[in-house]
């Protein structure tokens, strides 16, 4: 068994958080596609009645998205306003 | 069954706890005591405002009539939520930098503090409530409907509309006591936030205990209302791509714009991380809105008599049941989505009106503009009091025009798809530099008259507003130009239509002139102020040094503010500054931040338009804004270090100046001293020496010789007097002074000073205003020599004001452990430069003979605050002279020099 190595990379907190906005930033995006999957499914053209399936799929959505938030406001919420810079370097002109 | 009469008693008590919650929660802030009142859940609670009456009770109707598409409407701010990060966390940080008080404020000041602008977002968000207000009243009518058609007193409703009138005229009362009762500097509003939230938590537990019983009561679990979905007509879920995309789409631009999701998102903001929370909270709480909602829909159609209204099943089921409390839940919940979504948009509309077409118009028609001064805010107040009774009026008008017949989820999206044009100017506002006023104002003309055209108007029915011949035609038979087929684009879902014609054209036309115009100076500083607004230093500045005086500032603060927070404010900007009194020197730091601070509470506009009066010319020029909008940023980094240092050692060399000024003055003013010290004593001298050599003449009658005595006694008395003045100023400034501490009522001591002042000059008329129940207060300290302060005030008021009909009002009030006392006399006060001296030994203002005292007063005066613990000092800009008073409440400590002897 070795130990882990230190990692070579001081500044891996900042990193990490960085990363971390990523996901904040694309997590309306992962939304609205799963929201707007159904029409692939052409339930109108369907003969089958999907409205209990589809009802629940859009549930199911619903909650991964809030717990997702959830995760992400639990990391990036508190500190936020403390650590000015971590956010604002990375390209936050756009 | 309930019965009516106690259904509308439920409804006043209900109205009556909010009150009284708002009411405490009020008077918690007031006390400095926020605490959880401002905590991240009741930020989240009161975002539910964005679930109306429409929500309530039209979404189960409108999921009996399509099926699943009802919850687009709230996908669309799930997914802006919890896009926080990108958008509404950039938002919320320029709403709290620039003190935005409205969505119209936003736009307006981001385009250059245009007013022009503010008017037009103002029109749209104002139009485009109506129907929304209208869909509120034509639920609760609805509702009460439900309950008196049963009812043997149907009588008490003759017919829907007078329902309608009362329930108008109800909440136009209920907003009005809630939203106007002070004019808040940020425009934020605790006890409306608190009664909204409490209304939420209502709201949400009325419809999940319908959902509930309907789920295991009615149905026999979900797998029964599983079965029952398959079997109801709406098994087939007949998605229409475009409207899937369309109302996900319009109902996220809704919550960006809708002015009252604006009013509690930002401008009730009071800290940023509670974004982080309603990031999950605020969709969690829309999902359990919505979670009962098919299944209440399934069971209401397949157990309800057919022909039943869908919106309604939320009552009509627990009813139908034989349910009356949990129906009058229901009802309850309904009430409280339809109140607190009329109550919050109509003090973010009225704000908005009051702010952007009302205060501009009275200022522009006052003669002298902004440098009268005046009450500002009683006209605000009451300009937004009429608005709210405007709005709701609207509203009431477009529900008796439409009928109140059209199913409740079609009005709703009218209203989504009209404030949605405000959402290209704000997006391009916030993060495209190149967005220039004239583009914003050109798209959102251009997209509120297409929603005009081709929604709203159409909406009041066939023969409503427009003729069924010009919607089948077109006008003057032009097919392209029909409202709900432009440009020949035929079959496509009017709502569709419109979203896409009215929000296409916007934005194009937005982009395309913002291209080819060219910004001010103030809008391309402001849109660098707003794409960057992460930046901490905004590095542009709008106001350059000179032109405007403190004083004229203080007096148009005091009229817009108030006189106690704006006498504050200038105060502790003084003290930044490293001043003593109530005047800054007017630096651009200073009046930008004055300008903020009127902007909370007029709007951005009008207080830049109210600063311009009195910095006229000084207002950037175009090398300034070369300099600002310039890219070189990294110059401004490292300058504003710099400046940050020089800023110190002008504040540094400021003090410095001001205390060499004081030295040379009172070195001057030792030379007076003793020259003006030698002059009083010699005067009497001269006389009892001439007088006393003449009584040595034994051949002086006897009359002669009483009247050169008693010449001669005055004349001792006045010296005496004046040794005692000056023994007893150099005791009160060694700190030797004996205090005699005891309990007194300030009321009493005022009333002793007006009593021994009333000789000085008792020959004139002299009026004296005083509150005395305000008086009234306790205060321990060395009542005689308060007395004596308070003497000289009042006799020096009546010495030397020089008004035709002279008056003196003197105001107490306690503040904290301090009992503040103005006096203020109406004469021509004190001219600048003499303000710093009048508390000097020997300063007189005016030449001595008309004066008869040595000019020791109010140098003996400040010696005595000093010695009590207190202070005196002139205060400006009151129309005459003023002096404040303010002692400490319990005098400490005063033993102390006696005990280091």
């Amino acid at each position: 068994m070795t130990r882990p190595r230190q990692p070579r990379f001081l500044a891996r907190q900042n990193y990490r958080r960085r990363r971390l906005i990523d996901a904040a930033r694309l997590l309306p995006v992962v939304g609205l596609v799963l929201i707007l999957v159904p029409i692939l499914w052409q339930p109108a053209h369907t003969p089958e009645p999907d409205t209990a399936r589809g009802g629940i799929y859009l549930f199911a959505v619903w909650v991964v998205l809030i717990v997702a938030a959830l995760l992400l406001a639990r990391v990036l919420g508190p500190d936020e306003a403390e650590r000015p810079g971590t956010a604002e370097d990375d390209g936050e002109a756009g | 069954m309930v019965p009516f009469n106690i259904l509308v008693a439920v409804c006043l008590a209900y109205v009556c706890l909010l009150f009284l919650v708002a009411f405490a929660a009020e008077r918690r802030a007031e006390r400095g005591r926020g605490g959880w009142l401002r905590s991240p859940i009741v930020y989240t609670l009161s975002l539910s405002i964005y679930c109306t009456a429409w929500t309530f009770y039209g979404a189960v109707g409108y999921a009996a009539r399509s099926g699943l598409e009802f919850l687009t409407i709230y996908l669309g701010p799930t997914l802006v939520l919890i896009g926080w990060w990108v958008l509404l966390r950039k938002l919320v940080r320029i709403g709290r930098s620039q003190r935005v008080t409205s969505i119209a404020d936003l736009i307006s000041s981001r385009y250059g503090k245009s007013n022009l602008i503010g008017v037009i977002v103002t029109v749209i968000a104002v139009v485009a409530a109506t129907p929304y207000i209208a869909l509120q009243l034509q639920s609760v009518t609805l509702s009460f409907g439900v309950f008196a058609s049963g009812t043997p007193e149907g009588w008490a409703l003759p017919d829907q509309g007078a329902t309608a009138l009362w329930v108008a005229g109800g909440l136009t009362l209920f907003t009005i006591l809630f939203g106007t009762r002070n004019l808040d500097a940020d425009e934020r509003h605790h006890g409306v936030v608190m009664a909204i939230a409490l209304e939420a938590v209502v709201k949400l537990v009325a419809l999940v205990a319908v959902g509930i019983f309907v789920v295991w009561g009615v149905a026999d679990g979900w797998a029964d209302v599983a079965a029952r979905t398959r079997a109801s007509p709406i098994a087939d879920w007949p998605l229409q791509p475009g409207r899937w995309i369309g109302l996900t789409f319009v109902s996220a631009a809704a919550i960006l714009t809708l002015p009252r999701m604006f009013q509690v998102m930002v401008v009730e903001n009071s800290d940023e991380r509670h974004l982080a929370t309603a990031s999950w909270a605020f969709p969690l709480y829309l999902m359990l809105m919505s979670l009962f909602v098919v299944p209440i829909a399934v069971v209401g159609l397949s157990t309800l008599p057919e022909g039943a209204n869908p919106d309604l099943f939320v009552l009509t089921l627990p009813l139908a049941e034989g349910q009356g409390k949990l129906a009058m839940l229901a009802f309850l919940g309904g009430f409280s989505s339809a109140t607190s979504m009329v109550i919050v948009a109509a003090i973010a509309l009225a704000t908005m009106v009051s702010n952007h077409v009302v205060t501009p118009l009275w200022l522009s028609l006052r003669e002298g503009g902004a440098r009268a001064p005046g009450d500002v805010r009683g006209l605000v107040l009451m300009s937004r009091r009429v608005s709210i009774a405007a709005i709701l009026a609207l509203g009431y008008i477009y529900y008796s025009l439409s009928g109140g017949s059209a199913a409740l989820a079609s009005i709703g999206l009218i209203a989504f798809v009209g404030v949605a044009q405000i959402l290209p100017a704000m997006l391009g506002g916030i993060f495209w530099r190149g967005a220039t006023g004239v583009g914003a104002a050109v798209g959102l003309t251009t997209g509120f008259l297409v929603w005009l055209y081709s929604l709203y108007l159409p909406s009041f029915g066939p023969d409503g507003l427009l003729s069924a011949e010009l919607v089948a035609t077109g006008p003057w038979g032009i097919g392209w130009l029909r409202p709900r087929a432009l440009f020949g684009v035929d079959g496509l879902d009017p709502l569709l239509h419109a979203l896409f014609w009215s929000l296409s054209l916007n934005a194009g036309s937005f982009i395309a002139v913002s291209l080819v115009t060219f910004p001010g100076p103030v809008e391309r500083m402001q849109g660098l102020a707003f794409v960057n607004a992460f930046d901490h230093d905004p590095g542009a500045r709008g106001w350059s040094r000179g032109g405007a005086e403190a004083e004229d500032l203080l007096i148009m603060a005091q009229g817009i503010l108030g006189a106690e927070e704006a006498q504050g404010f200038f105060q502790s900007e003084a003290e930044a500054q490293g001043k003593a009194g109530f005047l800054p020197d007017t630096t651009p730091d200073f009046i930008e931040k004055l300008e903020r601070r009127l902007a909370g509470a007029v709007g951005a506009a009008t207080a830049h338009a109210m600063i311009a009066q009195f910095a006229v010319g000084a207002a950037v020029s175009a090398q300034d804004l070369m300099a600002v909008a310039s890219e070189a940023q990294q110059i401004l980094e490292y300058s504003t270090q710099l400046e940050a240092k020089s800023e110190e050692l002008a504040r540094t060399a400021r003090q410095l100046q001001e205390a060499n000024e004081k030295l040379k003055d009172l070195s001057v003013q030792k030379d007076a001293f003793l020259s003006q010290i030698s002059h009083e004593l010699r005067t009497p001298m001269t006389s009892i020496r001439a007088f006393s050599e003449i009584l040595g003449d034994p051949d002086l009658p006897a009359e002669m010789q009483k009247k050169y005595a008693s010449v001669i006694h005055d004349e001792t008395i006045r010296l005496t007097r004046l040794l005692d003045d000056l023994l007893d100023l150099s005791v009160l400034e060694n700190r030797k002074v004996q205090l005699n501490v005891k309990v007194a009522n300030l009321h009493d001591l005022i009333g002793r000073a007006v009593q021994a002042a009333s000789s000085t000059r008792a020959q004139r008329s002299f009026a004296i205003h005083r509150d005395m129940p305000s008086e009234h207060i306790p205060v321990i300290t060395d009542a005689d020599r308060l007395v004596q302060v308070f003497i000289n005030l009042v006799s020096n008021a009546r010495k030397y004001c020089d008004a035709d009909r002279p008056e003196l009002t003197i105001s107490a009030r306690r503040r904290g452990g301090r009992i503040i006392v103005d006096f203020v006399d109406n004469g021509s006060g004190i001219p600048k430069e003499a303000q710093r001296l009048i508390f000097e030994k020997f300063a007189r203002l005016t030449d001595t003979a008309q004066a008869g005292g040595a000019g020791l007063g109010l140098a003996i005066c400040r010696e005595i605050m000093a010695n009590l613990g207190g202070t005196i000092a002139y205060l400006p800009g009151q129309g005459g002279a003023a002096f404040r008073v303010s002692v400490p409440v319990r005098l400490e400590a005063q033993l102390e020099p006696e005990a280091a002897e």
